[in-house]
């Protein structure tokens, strides 16, 4: 990691093929994140903030320019070095949640760190920890269907958080939640962020996330319009807690 | 190991299709373990039948015997030589008498073989004890099928003709002293057993005999003019038709394996589809493409093992039921030319049930692989969101 940034993005420019020719969703970005951020990417549909995340979270590759994350050149790595830094540092929330099926909470927490060969009574304090964090700890047996959409998030907030990663992206995470829900989650999210100074980065349009981000960089058309930073931004009407 | 675990949790978690498909290819493991085990059940039987009833340890032909030729037996004949007596004695050796010849069961005229066989013998199971002298007429046995054929009974009397040693016609009386039961076919349809020195005296052949045969575990005596058969020419014809029946068993499971396997491929393919979204998350979650091909592949083999064990549930006690009271064979299997018992015990060995089991692990293994190579081919940002098609 160069001058202690975990993730540094130059000339970043993302080519997709349409048609004959191809489509440019990502044009000349750069920008840095530092440990302990809690940033978000937003802007309208269509502008690229999907796009921005997979690269960084070794999902996808640019077309030019150079994506450097945790000292690992996106770009350059291997399938099977870009499966080891997402299993080891990042952890993804999705929009849609992704929990799997047939696993019970608990299980769908634990299995990043059955990726990882923690041994079992290591393992096991770990996924009860994470359900705590997320306040899910009646409900490890529970499988996703028997779940809330705003618990079934926390569940992957859990899955995403258990194994300690450095970096979490959470790409709209709260788009399938109402306002209760939403609020929770990003309280949730903040502490973490707070206690295990885990740097988030969201990609987000929805207005109740971009309240509690730290930093809002804005993108439209695939390029970046502005990089704020707003600390204690946080509407303080909203009054939820964490529990 | 994590595999097999994730992929035992993926199958039961999808319920009834799993077990759909277990249950297809556990009906192919019971069916080639069980056809293999009839015939092979069979293959024994038959074996030991004949030896018990017909060849007994091996045969020793005079040069001219061709049995597939009743008219060399005209010429198929010669005095038993000295050299052979001591195991005729010692009951290691029996010699045979065969001539063709003719009977008038119900008045109709039949062709058959007249057999003269030593009344002491104790190598077959062919009761020739029971052709004791009798002074009226000539004793004799025959086997079932002749008897049902020709509608005699224990204690007819029937009339056979013969051309003797100078090729003249004579005739004379027999009794049927007994009636008896056997597997084997080659030793009833058409001949009548008669005391060997009995026919001996009718041939005006006196101490010729056309084949003589070892009792079991007996080495022959090398002498020119007289041909030892052992069991891979004796058995030839059998073991022929065990093959020929285990060619059309072949192609009998041969189908089954394949339903089973169209099924698992078309589950994988489908589960390929269906769950492109957890392929995508897994491989978010930090697993290689190969690990998820390895996942899916894992989970498709392990419809054997739930098979395996589905086939054991259900097909342990059907197939061991059959190998203790045996299955009834359906009439008619003697037109085969091969013993046909009215029970066959099949024999189930190790050897068979790994086979079977190694063999159906490797196929299902293959169409499980097949269909998740498509995984490589994977967008994993566009699996995660489903959007694949
Ligand atoms: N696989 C792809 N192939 C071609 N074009 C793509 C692909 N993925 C995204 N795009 C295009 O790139 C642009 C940016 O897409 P992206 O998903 O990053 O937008 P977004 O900001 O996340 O939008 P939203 O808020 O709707 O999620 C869009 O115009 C989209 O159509
Ligand atoms: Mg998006």
């Amino acid at each position: 990691m160069e001058n202690g940034k975990l993730i540094t993005i130059q000339n970043l420019v993302k080519h997709y093929p349409m048609g004959k020719g191809r489509f440019t969703a990502l044009k000349d970005i750069n920008l840095t994140f530092e440990k302990g951020e809690f940033s978000g990417v937003v802007g309208p549909s269509g502008s690229g903030k999907t796009t921005l995340l997979n690269i960084m979270g070794s999902l996808d590759v640019p077309s030019e320019g150079t994506v450097r994350v945790l000292g690992s050149e996106i770009g350059t790595l291997s399938h099977k070095a870009a499966a080891r830094l997402r299993n080891h540092n990042i952890g993804f929330i999705f929009q849609t949640y992704n929990l799997m099926p047939v696993y019970n909470v608990f299980e769908n927490v634990e299995f990043p760190l059955l990726l990882l060969k923690m041994p079992v009574k290591e393992r096991r304090q770990a996924v009860l920890d994470a359900l705590e964090w997320v306040g899910l700890s009646d409900k490890v047996k529970s499988r996703p269907k028997q779940l809330s959409g705003g618990e079934s998030q926390r569940v992957s907030i859990a899955r995403a958080m258990v194994k300690r990663p450095h970096i979490v992206l959470a790409d709209e995470p709260t788009a399938n939640l109402d306002a209760d829900n939403s609020h929770h989650i990003l309280q949730t999210m903040e502490k973490l962020n707070r206690d295990l100074k885990t740097t988030f980065i969201f990609a987000t349009h929805d207005d109740k996330v971009i309240q509690y981000l730290k930093r809002k960089i804005s993108l439209a058309d695939g390029k970046v319009q502005s990089d704020e930073k707003s600390p204690g931004n946080r509407n303080p009407e909203s009054g939820h807690e964490i529990q | 190991m994590l595999a097999i675990k994730l992929a035992f949790k993926n199958l039961i978690g999808a319920g009834l299709r799993t077990w759909l498909n277990a249950f297809v290819l556990s009906i192919a493991y019971v069916v080639i373990i069980w056809h293999s085990g009839i015939l092979e059940g069979w293959n024994r039987q038959a074996r030991r039948d004949m030896i018990d009833w017909q060849i007994g340890g091996g045969e020793v032909w005079q040069k001219n015997y061709d049995p597939y030729d009743p008219f060399t037996l005209t010429d198929a004949h010669a005095p038993v030589p000295e050299k052979f007596q001591e195991q005729i004695k010692a009951g290691k050796l029996t010699p045979i008498l065969v001539t063709s010849g003719s009977f008038y069961p119900e008045g109709r005229i039949q062709s058959v073989l007249l057999k003269g066989i030593d009344p002491q013998q104790s190598i077959l199971k062919l009761p020739a004890g029971s052709l004791q002298k009798d002074n009226e007429a000539i004793p004799a046995m025959i086997g079932t099928r002749m008897a049902k054929n020709n509608r005699l009974k224990e204690g007819d009397y029937v009339t056979i003709r013969w051309r003797d040693a100078l090729g003249t016609f004579d005739a004379a009386e027999i009794k049927i002293a007994r009636i008896f039961k056997t597997s084997v076919p080659a030793v009833d349809n058409g001949q009548i057993w008669l005391p060997l020195d009995q026919l001996q005296n009718m041939l005006q052949m006196p101490g010729e005999a056309t084949y003589l045969i070892l009792e079991p575990g007996q080495n022959p005596i090398k002498i020119s003019g007289w041909q030892h058969q052992g069991y891979d020419v004796l058995l030839a014809e059998m073991d022929e038709i065990i093959r020929r029946k285990s060619i059309g068993g072949t192609i009998l499971y041969t189908i089954m394996l394949l339903l089973a396997m169209l099924a698992i491929f078309d589950t994988q393919v489908f589960a390929i589809f269906r769950r492109q979204k957890e392929i995508g998350t897994d491989i978010a979650l930090g697993m290689t493409r190969g690990q998820v091909i390895g996942l899916f592949t894992v989970e498709g083999a392990v419809h054997g093992i739930l098979a395996a064990v589905m086939a054991a549930i259900y097909g342990i006690p059907l197939l061991s039921m059959q190998a203790v009271h045996g299955m009834a064979m359906p009439e008619g299997m003697d037109d085969y030319g091969l013993a046909g018992a009215e029970r066959i015990f099949p024999v189930y060995s190790t050897a068979l049930i790994i086979g079977t089991v190694i063999l159906v692990m490797i196929t299902t293994t293959i169409v499980s692989y097949l269909p998740s190579l498509k995984i490589a081919k994977m967008k994993p940002t566009d699996a995660i969101r489903g959007k694949l098609q």
